[in-house]
């Protein structure tokens, strides 16, 4: 019976890689980037407030809230300093130039707060340790059920703004066609900042969950970097914006039933469970195959409000 | 001095008349030059052991393995543009196949060899797998596979699991004889791999690449066979990384998971290529060169050192994509290597 605790875990978890997922998938859908940096950005977040709580002795969600606008400009500035420029040559440069940023992020974080792991769960008082107790098997933390909740708002949130907003519309024409965007008067350059601001906003909430859920340290962004991919891809590499969410979840599980297994293959089942729908004919649970990222675009098409 | 018109495949066309008119070749004086220049270098370097003290050689087999990194990622992002960051699997692979080909009783450096075929022979299932990817997706495709091998290798105990192993079987040679060894086979391979490059991009394989880069729909509607180019190389950059994974196993004597499988790997090439020059042949060279003096002069510097690695990293994709030796290409018209075609024009049909 204790993989049904698995499975619960497992789904919970994957509330984690779902938010972890959003932005990296976002940033694909509307720009066709994979920022290589999305996790150590992540990482920022959570260093930022731990920064805070050293000073200031209160709840890590209210160190978010200083935190989140410093992060959302961080984004803008990204897009517009490093992004924009390198999207000039091609959609391979910007990967390289993330990368770089990448390493910046990790060093500088090791050349800041040390290479010590840290924590934020301990400042949470009673959240960390409260659980229901379903039957003698199966219990739910409150955080991790917090977590989940969480990514269900943030992608519920993320597809009203697509859907019902002008904003959200001028992002999608956007991310559809930027050149026929900009003869009907959008400004791709500001869209672009501008998902770039919300991917890293929501890769800093990320930053959140982890600090509370574990440990994090410098170097801790690669794998965080890695698990959104494999969220994304076995979601169906944005065939629908839900679908990062879905890939998490079985990404999520795969890793918990996996470490009941053997404690060492969690993170390596995940792995193995990412290549294995990249074996499947159909190459990710919502794709359609229509063609590499083809199917990024379609899905912000298909929010189209009705 | 007559005019020349540069016509690598990427550039625009000539007009058919001037084609007509003009004399198509592939080498000028210069290039003749410096194509035999390098041959003398490599003959010239092959003679270090023979001539100067350990430490020399030690450094230049750190160097050239370096040089066959950077040559292996632009051979693959350059001329494929297939950009990624986990060809360290094939490092960490080329350099544990040693260590088990040793444990079984072959003489290490044969087994460095094997290793080599043995990355090649793996890379061709995987790229079934990665290949189905695209643009961006390879890169991060590939890390991911990187990462699973990484800890699938950090689990066998046989090969030491997470503490590493010893490469104790070099032990049987005498330190100098050891030395000299590992130099003059990482000379061979990084001059084989870069023959290998060199040739293949002379031939349909290299035209084929570079229309793929420039269009790869507008390829695949010709006639290119664009997966099976890819997978070409592909494995070459697998095997060429799995040797320089076994030539660093035999250079430092001690492999363990983590460092060996690190993306680290994959900074340092992606460093090389941007700053020397990405898609031309000689730029990762110079890359590598640049790299390992700032690692000979900041390398002890832990993360300022690596700050400043990927501050230039960025600079170089935002402002000089090319890098230095496209840099140098562009402002002064040279070609080194007879890698494209050149139209040799009368002087009085220009006009």
């Amino acid at each position: 019976m204790t993989w049904v605790n698995d499975v619960v875990q497992g789904i919970l978890l994957g509330g984690y890689y779902g938010i972890i997922a959003c932005g990296l998938a976002l940033m694909f859908g509307v720009m066709r980037i994979i920022n290589l940096a999305h996790g150590d950005i992540a990482v920022l977040g959570a260093y930022l407030m731990y920064l805070l709580l050293e000073h200031w002795n209160v709840s890590p969600f209210i160190a978010l809230i200083p935190v989140l606008p410093v992060m959302l400009a961080l984004g803008y500035v990204l897009q517009r300093l490093i992004l924009q420029r390198s999207l000039r040559s091609g959609v391979l440069t910007p990967l390289l130039a993330t990368f770089g940023v990448s390493i910046v992020i990790q060093n500088a974080l090791e050349q800041g707060f040390g290479p010590d792991v840290q924590s934020l769960g301990g400042q949470t008082g009673s959240l960390v340790t409260a659980a229901w107790q379903i039957n003698s098997q199966v219990s739910i933390a409150a955080l991790s059920a917090l977590i989940f909740g969480a990514a269900v708002v943030i992608y519920g949130a993320l597809q009203f703004f697509l859907a019902r907003t002008a904003a959200g519309r001028r992002m999608r024409a956007a991310a559809e066609d930027p050149d026929t965007a900009e003869l009907v008067g959008i400004d791709s350059r500001a869209v672009y900042a501008r998902a770039t601001a919300i991917a890293v906003g929501i890769a800093t909430i990320g930053g959140l969950a982890l600090a509370l859920r574990t440990t994090f340290s410098p170097y801790a962004g690669p794998d965080q970097l890695i698990f959104a991919f494999e969220a994304v891809v076995i979601g169906g590499l944005g065939a629908s914006l839900w679908g990062a969410l879905l890939g998490g979840i079985v990404l999520g599980v795969a890793q918990t039933v996996g470490a009941q297994i053997n404690p060492e293959w969690s993170v390596l089942a995940g792995h193995i469970v990412f290549l294995v729908v990249l074996v499947s004919p159909r190459g990710g649970l919502l794709t359609l195959r229509s063609g590499g990222g083809g199917g990024a675009r379609a899905a912000l098409q298909r929010l189209r409000a009705s | 001095m007559e005019p020349q018109t540069d016509t690598r495949t990427g550039a625009a066309p000539e007009p058919a008349a001037a084609l007509a008119a003009g004399q198509v070749s592939r080498w000028t004086r210069l290039s003749a030059g410096f194509t035999g220049g390098l041959g003398v270098v490599v003959l010239l370097l092959a003679l270090v052991p023979v001539a100067m003290g350990a430490t020399l050689v030690q450094d230049l087999t750190t160097l050239l393995i370096l040089v066959l990194m950077a040559t292996m990622w632009n051979a693959l992002a350059g001329y494929g543009g297939l950009v990624s960051v986990g060809l360290q699997a094939y490092i960490g692979l080329g350099a544990y196949a040693t260590v088990w080909f040793s444990l079984q009783g072959v003489d290490p450096y044969w087994g460095m060899v094997l290793a080599t075929l043995f990355c090649a022979v793996v890379a061709l299932p995987l790229s079934f797998l990665v290949l189905r990817f695209r643009g961006a997706q390879f890169a991060i495709g590939t890390w991911v596979v990187a990462e699973a091998i990484g800890i699938y290798v950090g689990l066998d105990n046989q090969l030491g699991a997470g503490t590493g192993i010893s490469l104790v079987q070099l032990d049987s040679y005498a330190t100098s004889t050891r030395e000299h060894i590992t130099y003059w086979l990482t000379l061979a391979l990084t001059t084989f791999f870069s023959v290998i490059v060199f040739m293949l991009l002379r031939g349909r394989l290299g035209a084929s690449l570079q229309a793929i880069r420039d269009d790869e729909q507008a390829a695949a509607s010709v006639g290119v066979r664009v997966v099976s180019a890819k997978r070409i190389l592909f494995i070459l950059a697998s095997a060429g990384c799995g040797a320089a994974g076994a030539m660093t196993a035999a250079n430092i004597l001690f492999v363990q998971p983590t460092a060996i499988f690190s993306v680290n790997y994959s900074a340092f090439m992606i460093f090389m290529v941007l700053v020397g020059g990405i898609g031309t042949f000689e730029g990762p060279i110079v890359g590598a060169v640049i790299l390992y003096f700032i690692q000979q002069q900041f390398g002890n510097d832990g993360t300022w050192y690596l700050i400043g690695l990927g501050a230039v990293a960025i600079l170089f994709a935002v402002f000089l994509p090319r890098g230095l030796w496209g840099l140098l290409e562009e402002r002064t018209g040279l070609r080194f290597m007879p890698l494209g075609y050149r139209v040799r024009r009368r002087a009085r049909e220009l006009r």
